[in-house]
């Protein structure tokens, strides 16, 4: 088993879905919410994933597929000017 | 010697050791170095500190690193200027120029690598390393030759000629990736869990991030000890713009200065703007961006600090404002035809937003104002060659230069 901690952004429409209870439901993997803020129009959440590291990353594909963005839970971008 | 004593989670406030570590175990939020004000008080004095170096290092007990461990190439106490052709330009009465751009790799990122290199010592890290489009890459390319230490920069394959230049000089071993913006993040960050490297905008952030504290230290000092009304500074991480009112908060606690109730008000290029856009928008939540401006020292599309920068400008009163890339360039030579000071492009933006924050009446002309110039104008100066004015052309005759003066004026 492996686990991952992400950060998923969510823009529009996709606040209003339950794309979590899907990750877990379609891809069998546990998810673990650390910190979320979510308002009408956007939000983010901050996850931990465990499970095949194969479904793991398939399932953050098939997240990022619906418009959600992913990121490392803990870094903003790395790079810098 | 600093009087550091902890880690600890913005969010949760947990504690952690001062070690090589840069998020919460439990919530997975921010790391943040603690200090003992208390001792601070006693040990940091406006004797001892007049008394110290003309550089960041002045303000010793206020970093995270011990005086064995630093790397001084003589960084910080750059000029604050009083700028009052530029603030007739914008509309103000009382303004002021920190001028970052007279950093030995001329950017103020030799604040913050000076704390980076200093704790990877400390930690005993084999070599520094980062990714970068250009300012980070000079800085720490610099800092690790004068430490004699190994240095690893991942730089974009379509940087400006003089960035990758004003590295390599230093002779580190540097890498061009071949893809996207996104890709540069994520082998970088792989890269960082992999190799025994200090990263030093990831393993050790907390550190590196509180040299931009010396920022505020210095405008106060400078202000005779006291902080500015108002304060407009670049965001792109937004970690410069928090650590500043850090630091007048920190000379409060140790009773340097008084009550700082300094507004505070964040740059951001259009085509980079998830901050700024936010705060328009009145969330706390942005949204990430892919970047698209001329300001590529302030191009990161998803800020870590992003939500404390709103933080910040929630509490203290403060704003946002955001610069095309147009206005970018007309700064640029507004600052440099009023005060005489070449900034890169993320000065273009400051001053471009400071201008605009003033007409939009979200800063009143009576608030003495600190704007931060954090870079030099030699480093981009492929943005503005197309914009200055041809020069005039002659024979070597003075009648030639005559008849061409009128036709030029």
């Amino acid at each position: 088993m492996a686990s991952k901690q992400v950060r998923l952004t969510f823009d529009g429409d996709e606040v209003k879905r339950p794309l979590i209870y899907e990750m877990g439901h379609e891809f069998g993997i546990v998810t673990n919410i650390r910190m979320a803020d979510v308002d009408k129009d956007t939000g983010w959440v901050v996850l931990e994933v465990i499970g095949e590291t194969e479904e793991i990353v398939r399932c953050l594909d098939w997240v990022r597929s619906h418009g959600v963005r992913v990121d490392d839970a803990t870094l903003g971008d790395v790079v810098e000017g | 010697m600093s009087f550091a004593y902890a880690l600890a989670c913005r969010e949760c406030g947990r504690e952690y050791g001062l070690e090589p570590i840069f998020s919460c175990d439990f919530c997975f939020g921010p790391l943040e170095v603690s200090y003992d004000y208390d001792l601070i008080k006693d040990a940091m004095t406006l004797d001892s500190i007049e008394s110290g170096p003309p550089t960041i290092w002045r303000y010793a007990p206020l970093l995270p690193v011990d005086s064995q461990y630093k790397v001084d190439i003589g960084t910080g106490y750059t000029p604050l200027i009083r700028a009052d052709r530029l603030a007739k330009a914008v509309g103000i009465d009382t303004l002021w120029i920190k001028n970052d751009t007279v950093n030995p790799t001329w950017s103020f990122k030799d604040r913050v690598v000076s704390m980076a290199i200093g704790k990877a010592r400390e930690f005993n890290f084999e070599a520094m390393a980062c990714a970068s489009t250009g300012n980070l890459a000079n800085s720490i390319a610099a800092h690790s030759a004068a430490a004699g230490m190994d240095c690893f920069v991942f730089i974009p394959d379509d940087l400006e000629s003089g960035k990758v230049v004003g590295s390599g000089v230093y002779d580190p071993t540097l890498v061009t990736i071949n893809g996207s913006y996104d890709d540069v993040n994520r082998v970088c960050t792989e890269l960082s869990y992999q190799r025994p490297w200090a990263f030093v905008n990831i393993n050790v952030r907390p550190y590196y991030a509180e040299g931009s504290k010396t920022l505020a230290f210095e405008t106060a000092e400078q202000l005779g000890w006291r902080a500015p009304d108002r304060v407009v500074a670049p965001m792109a991480s937004g970690s410069l713009f928090t650590k500043i009112w850090k630091g007048f908060q920190e000379l409060e606690k140790i009773g340097l200065i008084q009550n700082p109730k300094t507004k505070m008000s964040g740059a951001q290029a259009q085509g980079c703007s998830p901050i700024a856009t936010a705060y328009e928008a009145g969330s706390m939540n942005f949204v990430p961006q892919k970047p698209d401006t001329i300001a590529r020292s302030l191009a990161i599309g998803n800020p870590a600090d992003g939500y404390y920068a709103l933080k910040t400008m929630e509490e203290t009163g403060g704003g946002a404002a955001m610069a095309s890339d147009a206005e970018i360039l007309e700064a640029i030579q507004l600052l440099a035809e009023t005060e005489g000071i070449f900034a890169e492009t993320a000065g273009g933006v400051t001053i471009a937003c400071l201008k605009k924050l003033v007409e939009q009446g979200a800063i009143n002309k009576n608030e003495e104002t600190v704007a931060y110039i954090t870079g030099a104008g030699l480093k981009t100066i492929e943005a503005v060659s197309s914009e200055i004015r041809t020069p005039i052309h002659i024979q070597p005759k003075v009648e030639e230069f005559d008849a061409a003066l009128e036709a030029y004026n």
